[in-house]
């Protein structure tokens, strides 16, 4: 190169070299001038939006007859907002979405995935034992027992949804079945275990045989499983009128199904107690041995000082050992032949039919195996709240739980669990947002914008990780070397 | 023409059928798809199944493999050895799907659910736009295949969940015969990959061991040349041979590349307007005036005029 540049005169090195030049210039400055226009466009266009939407406030105006309904308008509030977006759009304008931007050609997997390879051994064992740990640290963290009850009940909403995500994925994220009425198979475990610990009939007949406390103190134990069958059953009835339907039409009708529990629950007063729900249902119990301050109770039985906190912290690990239960099991069941089926059938159930795979019962099992997760997770929200109602099993949970699953990446087991901590938690922090109020003023609710920001998030997760946080399939079986399976090869299933 | 070597049965496909297709008609709305269709396909044989498009190939493929409930007719599959009148008479009459005797079965494919005429009948077949699993890898893809048996294997998941030995062996034994089909198709070194990365070519190969992975006494392939480059073709050829000589799974196809259907088949069968219009021999049905009459698409009568049309247009040709 310096050899050629020696030998050719400068005259005719010079002018292929300046047009170029000339010409980035210019687009720079077109490209500026296009970003200002353009950042001054969304200016406008954001002043006329959140001018009326947030500027305007209802206030109550104390006008000596009385209080009054008035407005009042906060320009300062309007101002900083439209600032912000005209400031992220000339950013974005002058960057991302510059002209001029050389788009780098990804060649292999992105940044993310390799950040994924190289900590992915780590993840697993760090979140187990971190989880395992959580009430200890949280003790510590908050200075004593008593304090850090916020914070264990927050483990065990995220841990119940952690449960409850994976077991959806199992329908959702391995068979393909887009089912919105998951919250229906957590009614049924729930209302089971309720229904059934607190039937006197059940109770005087055990009375009459192993003693008064027995089934107040087992109730739980013996209808775990229960539950968990009971609930499985239900997935199967309601699975076989449902699965000969596929994509839009089975997600409205499982949708519909799990409005149909919802007023059942409600209307079939005699049985379920109707919209006041069933209350007084008999706690965990230490395998018989029950929180209680008496003679018989946990903390006499291990010489400990009594402490309502002991049940809280056995609760959180219950429902620990469920979850990993369901973990375990989803794992297990993959590398199955009906869990490579399940897959299969997600990928393409013609190809399915053709290799003599029953595609009805390989449905009805995902459907069932999914839904006896939802039974054990409800059999433990019954116990937990000690009170079951019609308005906890509201579609909002079933959104919730197919928000985790579609987050954590369909399919993967800890994308789930971090979905779970992420979208729970997330909100619970959201609560901790007092700071900004040295922003806005003391006026400003904080609160009130935790629904915005948690959207915006969702937003952005999905626009930079469209299939969800692990977008990777890990295989189930290998000969020489496990190699991730790009999430783009990997289908969605059509229901 | 095959000089006839007995009176009665001149061909194997006669003598010892493993597949009888009798009177089969298929309609869609006011549309006859296939037409009183009847043909024999042999014991060990590769039988063709030819004609111009929309012919109705696809549509008897899916009649056989289950995927479409014929509107009429018959469709006798023998295990073991050809399937005696007798037989076929007595499931017919019973109105049962199947005879299984000790040494030999009678099925009526069109009284089964696809997913048993692969799984019980053994008829596996191969999709003219491959449907292969391609979020799985080739391995796993071949592992599907082997699901029936595996399920049994692992006690319908109970043993398997719990990881029992009789279970490890079963996988074992699954993983040793998916390895062996990759061998034979040259995707070994492929297997950890996932199907869709595959080329065309390696797609299509896998796609015909995974339907051999279940094990068929039939294998119905759905044009298996299509889109392949001549040498990929040859192998193609090499594979159907090996698969028919030495897995004693008889070969059923679709194919629209004459260099394939003219090597490799034993009988041909070909198909217009869903109607049969020749059956033989390849060299029979290559000199059959219909047959050439259908593709070129002209009327039986003017077969011979056209003919003369061609060689004169060529000698014009030639002249200016």
């Amino acid at each position: 190169m310096a050899v050629q540049l020696a030998e050719s005169p400068p005259a005719a090195t010079q002018p292929p070299a300046t047009p170029p030049a000339q010409t980035t210039a210019a687009d720079t400055n077109s490209a500026f001038g296009h970003a200002l226009k353009d950042t001054l466009i969304t200016g406008l266009i954001a002043l006329g939006l959140l001018g009326p939407l947030v500027g305007f406030e209802t206030v109550v105006r104390d006008t000596g007859a009385g209080s009054a309904l008035g407005l009042a308008y906060r320009p300062v509030v309007v101002a900083v907002m439209v600032a912000i977006i005209m400031v992220g759009r000339l950013v974005l304008n002058l960057t991302v979405w510059s002209p001029n931007r050389v788009v780098k050609t990804r060649s292999g997997p992105s940044v993310f995935d390799r950040m994924g390879t190289a900590v992915g051994p780590v993840v697993k064992p760090a979140l187990f034992a971190f989880a395992v740990a959580f009430p200890l640290l949280a003790a510590m963290l908050m200075g004593g027992l008593n304090e850090s009850r916020y914070l264990i009940d927050l483990g065990i909403l995220i841990l119940t949804y952690v449960m409850l995500g994976w077991g959806l994925n199992i329908v959702v994220g391995l068979a393909g079945l887009l089912d919105l009425g998951y919250v229906a198979f957590y009614a049924v475990g729930a209302y089971t275990y309720a229904l059934l610990a607190t039937s006197a009939p059940i109770n005087e007949f055990f009375s009459g045989l192993l003693g008064e406390t027995f089934w107040a103190n087992w109730a739980f134990w013996i209808c775990l499983p229960i539950a968990g069958i009971f609930s499985g059953l239900w997935g199967m009835i309601l699975g076989f009128p449902v699965l000969r339907l596929r994509g839009d039409y089975l997600a409205i009708v499982t949708l519909a199904f799990g409005e149909i529990i919802r007023l059942v629950l409600i209307n079939w007063v005699d049985f379920t107690g109707g919209g006041a729900g069933i209350a007084s249902i008999p706690r965990a119990t230490f395998f018989g041995v029950p929180f209680t301050a008496g003679e018989d109770g946990f903390a006499a039985l291990f010489g400990l000082e009594f402490n309502p906190m002991h049940r809280i912290i056995f609760l959180y690990f219950v429902i620990l050992a469920l979850a990993l239960i369901t973990a375990f099991a989803t794992v297990r069941l993959r590398k199955l032949p009906v869990g490579r089926a399940w897959e299969a059938l997600r990928e393409d159930e013609i190809a399915c039919r053709s290799l003599g795979i029953n595609t009805t019962n390989t449905k009805l099992s995902a459907f069932a195996t999914g839904a006896m997760f939802g039974g054990f997770a409800g059999c433990f929200f019954a116990v937990r709240a000690g009170f079951v109602s019609p308005e906890s099993f509201t579609f909002d949970i079933s959104a919730m739980i197919l928000a985790i699953v579609v987050l954590g990446g369909m399919g993967s087991q800890i994308g789930v669990a971090v979905a779970a901590a992420v979208m729970l938690g997330g909100m619970e922090m959201l609560r901790n947002l007092g700071f900004l109020k040295q922003i806005f003023g003391n006026d400003f609710d904080p609160s009130l914008y935790r629904m915005l920001i948690f959207g915006f998030a969702m937003v952005a997760i999905m626009v930079w990780k469209p299939r969800g946080l692990v977008s990777t399939r890990e295989p189930t079986i290998f000969l020489k070397e496990r190699k991730a399976v790009s999430g783009d090869l990997v289908k969605e299933g059509h229901g | 023409m095959q000089p006839s070597t007995g009176n009665a049965a001149p061909y194997r496909w006669d003598a010892d059928p493993i597949l009888l297709v009798e009177h089969l008609f298929m309609r869609f709305g006011g549309l006859v798809a296939v037409n009183d269709l009847s043909f024999n396909v042999g014991r060990g044989d590769i039988t063709a199944l030819i004609g111009p498009n929309g012919a109705g190939k696809t549509t008897v493929f899916n009649c056989i493999t289950g995927f479409y409930k014929p509107s009429e007719g018959r469709l006798v599959l023998g295990h073991g050895r050809a399937p005696t009148p007798e037989e076929v008479a007595t499931v017919t009459a019973h109105g049962e799907r199947a005879l299984v005797g000790s040494d030999a079965a009678v099925y009526l494919l069109e009284r089964m659910p696809d997913y048993r005429v692969s799984g019980e009948a053994k008829v596996a077949r191969t999709f003219q736009n491959i449907r292969l699993f391609t979020g799985m890898t080739v391995l796993e893809n071949l592992m599907v295949a082997q699901h029936n048996a595996l399920m049994s294997a692992s006690g319908y998941s109970l043993k398997g969940l719990f990881g029992l030995p009789g279970w490890r062996a079963a996988q074992r034994t699954a993983t040793e015969k998916a390895q062996y089909w990759l061998d034979k198709v040259g995707l070994t070194d492929r297997a950890d990959d996932p199907a869709g990365d595959l080329p065309y070519g390696a797609q299509r190969r896998l796609e015909i061991a995974r339907a051999m992975c279940s094990d068929p006494i039939l294998l119905c392939l759905d044009e298996p040349a299509a889109g392949l480059n001549p040498r990929e073709s040859l192998e193609l050829n090499t594979l159907l041979r090996a698969i028919r000589a030495e897995h004693n799974t008889s070969i059923l196809l679709i194919e629209h590349d004459m260099s394939v259907v003219m090597e490799i088949s034993d009988h041909v069968v070909v198909l217009d307007y869903g109607t049969k219009i020749a059956d033989g021999t390849p060299e029979a049905v290559r000199n059959d005036p219909r047959v050439i009459a259908a593709y070129l698409g002209v009327d039986e009568d003017a077969v011979e005029e056209v003919e003369a049309e061609i060689e004169a247009e060529i000698a014009t040709g030639a002249q200016s």
